[in-house]
Order: structure tokens, then sequence, then C-alpha cells
């Protein structure tokens, strides 16, 4: 452990980490919950995607916000090319669960649908993408402080 | 897979292009023009922006002549004349639907921006203007302490209020301008939820049978099905008993009910629904058939599919049948009444006044206007008329209307505005005296 990830770098790093674990796991859980209703036609069920992809896109608002801040700071630095990669995949994993949300606004079957099975799935996959980047050992220093 | 992100692409645009409606579309009549389904991310909005009268009134056709009978009232919605020509006006707001998604909690404050900010009414006021010059001269509480009343209806020396959640009774003598005496329920009104809570409501032509509209508890099943039990239904009660029987099914929002004088037939104005584009669905006006089935929310306008219902019900939109006359789309027909006894005469003389209450799901408003349809053997016969207009400006909104009421005794036209919170009457223009 080096001296950088102790004391205020590390409970930065930690809150970090917290607010990137929001979209991954509300992310992957509108996945289930919007397959859910595809299977069933029970309304409960996009209720909790729309609940779940409102709540990815605040945490995941943060976080991106946070991604394009160290982006900025650390514009000369060499870790600028995976920062501007790490925002690149939040903030696309923003934009598109932006549209998620309002295509969830829709009313009964139509809050689903194929588009938002897959505008659900690519956010997911763009959520664990960062989730990789930020938490793979080798990156975890650059991105996340 | 592509498709659909293309679709994706275009739905984005369509945030901002696709809310345009077709100004060359015929959406009155028997045969509406009817588009294809435009599902938008966002549905193109236009929400009253209110300003007030500011001592103006609405426009009248030339011949009429109309002013403010009350103003500060709570909420007015339906009207009704009894036999000595007194005025009752039922004021309240009623619903209790619980915000079940993100889009409730934001969606609610954009739409109350256009409404009244008033407290509800639940109360029933009654006027006095013996005289008939359009100056009351007694205003009061006539019944208070409702549940959100919305239909009225006098038959064989009782009034009948349809309050969100039941059909009371109470006992009236002619002449009384307060009644305190505890209502009888007549029956029960399905009130779970009441994202549709107004209950309409009128008297068969021989008094024996009271109908009530009840609305949908959603726009499209969005609260799933089980909530849309006796939904979305008229009623007609055994007035003796309090027994009742579904007639008509599938009806969305029917918000008022009346008597065709010639044929003695039950019409109704009913809203249809939204969010599929500025063009859809027309509200309409139709004879409500026993036993019918008007399509919601599996079809609209007969055996138009609607997308978002799943699981589809092909059987029942088989036998689905299309309305009678369309009033256009989003115009939230909320008034109905027939000219009777010759109307005021000429051009008015035999058909129907409609309120519309006005448009929020397009950017080119539509209603806001008291429209008038001309009947001929019991049938719409031509297109709609405007009759009260200027409700909308380019400033802003002045008013809405609501319940519209026809006396024949007295030839005049009430209409309720539930945005500045006034009774309107219109009445033809009379020679002042020398």
């Amino acid at each position: 452990m080096t001296d950088r990830m102790i004391g205020w770098g590390r409970g930065l790093h930690a809150l970090h980490g917290l607010l990137l674990s929001f979209p991954i796991a509300l992310f992957t859980a509108a996945v289930v919950t919007d397959i859910a209703y595809l299977k069933t036609a029970e309304v409960q069920w996009t209720n909790f995607s729309a609940w779940l992809i409102t709540g990815a896109l605040v945490f995941g608002g943060l976080v991106a916000a946070w991604a394009l801040i160290s982006l900025l700071l650390g514009l000369r630095s060499a870790e600028r090319t995976p920062r501007l990669i790490y925002f690149g995949v939040l903030a696309a994993m923003w934009v598109l669960g932006l549209v998620n949300a309002f295509k969830h606004s829709q009313d009964a079957w139509s809050s689903v649908g194929a588009l938002g099975l897959i505008l659900s799935i690519l956010c997911s996959v763009l959520a664990l993408i960062a989730g990789v980047l930020a938490f793979s050992s080798l990156n975890t220093r650059e991105i996340a402080r | 897979m592509i498709r659909t992100l293309l679709g994706a692409t275009a739905l984005s645009l369509c945030l901002v292009g696709c809310g345009r409606s077709d100004p060359g579309l015929s959406q009155t009549g028997e045969r509406p023009d009817l588009p294809d389904v435009r599902e938008t991310l966002v549905p193109p909005m236009k929400i009253a922006d209110p300003i007030g009268w500011n001592g103006q009134v609405p426009t009248v056709p030339a011949g009429f002549t109309v002013t403010a009978m009350a103003t500060d009232l709570r909420i007015p919605r339906q009207m009704l004349v009894l036999p000595n020509g007194d005025i009752l006006i039922a004021e309240g707001r009623g619903g209790n639907a619980p915000s079940l998604r993100p889009k409730d909690v934001i969606a609610g404050p954009i739409k109350k921006a256009g409404n009244t900010p008033v407290e509800s009414g639940n109360r029933i006021t009654l006027l006095r203007d013996a005289n008939n010059d359009g100056r009351p001269e007694v205003r009061t509480v006539f019944i208070d302490n409702l549940n959100a009343p919305y239909g009225l209806a006098f038959v064989d020396g009782a009034i009948y209020v349809a309050a969100q959640d039941a059909l009371l009774r109470f006992p009236y003598q002619p002449g009384q301008t307060r009644i305190t005496a505890a209502p009888e329920e007549v029956t029960k009104l399905p009130s779970r939820i009441n994202h549709h809570w107004t209950k309409s409501l009128t008297a068969s032509a021989d008094g024996l049978t009271l109908y009530v509209g009840i609305g949908s508890n959603s726009n499209v099943g969005e609260r799933g099905m089980a909530v849309e039990e006796e939904r979305a239904v008229v009623w007609a009660i055994d007035r003796a008993t309090g027994a009742r029987r579904t007639i008509a099914t599938g009806i969305r929002n029917p918000t008022a009910l009346a008597i065709e004088p010639q044929t003695s037939a039950l019409w109704a104005v009913v809203n249809e629904r939204d969010e599929l584009g500025p063009q859809l669905v027309p509200d309409y006006l139709t004879s409500v058939r026993e036993g019918a089935f008007y399509g919601w929310p599996y079809s609209y306008w007969g055996q138009n599919i609607d997308p978002r219902v799943h699981p589809q019900k092909p059987d029942l939109v088989a036998r689905a049948i299309a309305p009678d006359y369309a009033l256009g789309s989003h115009v939230a027909a909320l008034g109905l009444s027939f000219a009777s006894n010759g109307g005021f005469g000429g051009a008015f003389s035999n058909g129907a006044f409609i309120g519309e209450h006005g448009s929020w799901n397009r950017q080119d408003p539509s209603g806001y206007k008291v429209a008038w349809v001309p009947f001929a053997n019991g049938r719409p016969a031509g297109p709609p008329v405007d009759f009260v207009t200027g409700f909308m400006t380019a400033d802003g909104t002045r008013g809405r209307p609501v319940g519209v009421t026809f006396d024949p005794a007295r030839r005049i036209l009430l209409v309720a505005d539930d945005l500045s919170n006034t009774i309107w009457r219109v009445a033809p223009r009379t020679t002042p005296a020398p």
C-alpha cells in the first residue's frame, strides 16, 4: 500500500467506489426487472425498473461529474488517456440512461418493449466497463483519485 | 437491433420535432382522420398558463351576451337547474392516486400549473336569480362536506349527487336554500385510486334509472388491469332499489351524460387516451349503446389497436365499436347539455353544447371553448361550431370550461369555468327597454 492510498486520499477513493457501485448495481437490476416485466406483463416490474434507472442516474451523474473533474484537473498528466476513456464510458452510460428513463416513463408495454430492454443492457454493460476500469488494480489509483 | 437503435435515434429527435400537428387532418365528425401512432420519449405538451379574466368576458356569437353570474367559487364542475329555476353548482376536486413512478412525481406538478390552486370546495352552491337578470339575489352553500361532488340530478322531488365514492339522495323541499339532512346512500361507486375521479350522472327520461359514468383508473392500463374492474364503464342504477348493472364498457372517461330530448337516448362525452401523438385519440360524443364495448384500453375508435397494452385481447377488440362523433384530439370534453324546447332558436335550436376543458398533450392547444354540435332526428348533423370562445389567448389562459347546462325555461346557457372559478351565463341579447 502506497502513501497515496492512505488518509484523505483513501477516503475519497472509497467514496468514489461507493458512488460507482450504485449505477453498476441499479442498471443491472433494471435489466432483470425489465425481463421480468416482458415475461409477466406485471406492471410492478416496470415501476421497479423506472426507479432503479432513476437511482442509477442520480449516482451515475455524481460519478460522471467526478470523472470529468479528475479529467480536467489532470489534462497534462500521464493518466490523461485512461481518464478520458473512463469519463467517456460514464458519459455514454448516463446519456443512454437518461433516454432509458424517458423510455420507461411511457405507459404500459411501451415503458419497456425491446428498446427499453436494449437500453438497460447497454447502460449495464457501460457501467460494468466503468467498474472494471475503476476497480482493476492497475488503474485504481490513477482514475479514482 | 439496428432497427431498434435507429428507432431510439428517431425517438430522441422526436423530443423536439414530432410534436407538430397536421392541420390538414379533419378530426371531428363521424369519421375522423386518424394518423399513425406517434409515441415520443417526452409527450408533446403545452400546459395552460393561467392569467385570469381581469374584467373581460368570453366571446359569444352575435346576438348573445355573456356575464359572470358567480365568481370566487371553489372549483365549479357540473351544474343543475331545479324546477323553480335555482341553480346548483357542484364544486371540488377528487382523486387519491398515489405516485407509482418517477414520472408521476414529475408530471403531477407540471400539469397542476394549468389548474386552479384553490382548495376543493367539496360542496354544492345554490344561486337564485328569480327575475332572470343574470344577477343572483341569493347565494348559499346548499350542501356542504361532500366528497368531491360532480354529477347532479333532480328526480321525483329529490336531489341526487354523484360524489367520488357514492351516489347520494338528499330530500328536498321546493324553495329550500340549504340542506343539512343526512343523505341516503343509493349505492357505492368505485373509488379505489380514482385516477379519473369524476362521477357523471343523469336520469333516464322516465326517471326510473340513474346513469353514472365511471372513468378509468389509468391512461391506458399502466396501473395494471386489476384496478380497472368496473372502471371505464357506464352504470344503470335502479333508482328505487339501488341495484346496478353495467351497460357500456371500455368507455375510457365518460365525463358527462345527458338524455337527447327527441329520442330519450343516453349520450355521453368521453375523454380518450394520451401519449399516442398530438392527434390521437379524438375525444368523442356518443350515444351509449346497451352492451357496447368502446375499446379501452385495447383499441381506440373502434378496432385500432393500442400497441401499449399487453396482453392484447383480440376477442374483445373484435367486438369494439366506434363511437358516433369525434370532437377532436385532447379537447378534454367535460360538459354536455342538449338544447331542448327549441333551444336558442335559429342555428342553435336542436343540438348539444359541449364544454371543452382544453388540451395538455399537444403543442397546438385544442378545446378551451364551448362547442355546439347540431342535431337532426336525434343524431349529430354537421360539423361542430364554436359557441363560447376566448378562454385561451396568445397571452395565456383566462379560463377553462367544464360543465355546460342549458335551461330551456329561461333560455340561458350556464358554463362552469374551473380555472377562474366562475359561472358564465350566456343569454340572447334583448333590446333594452325604452
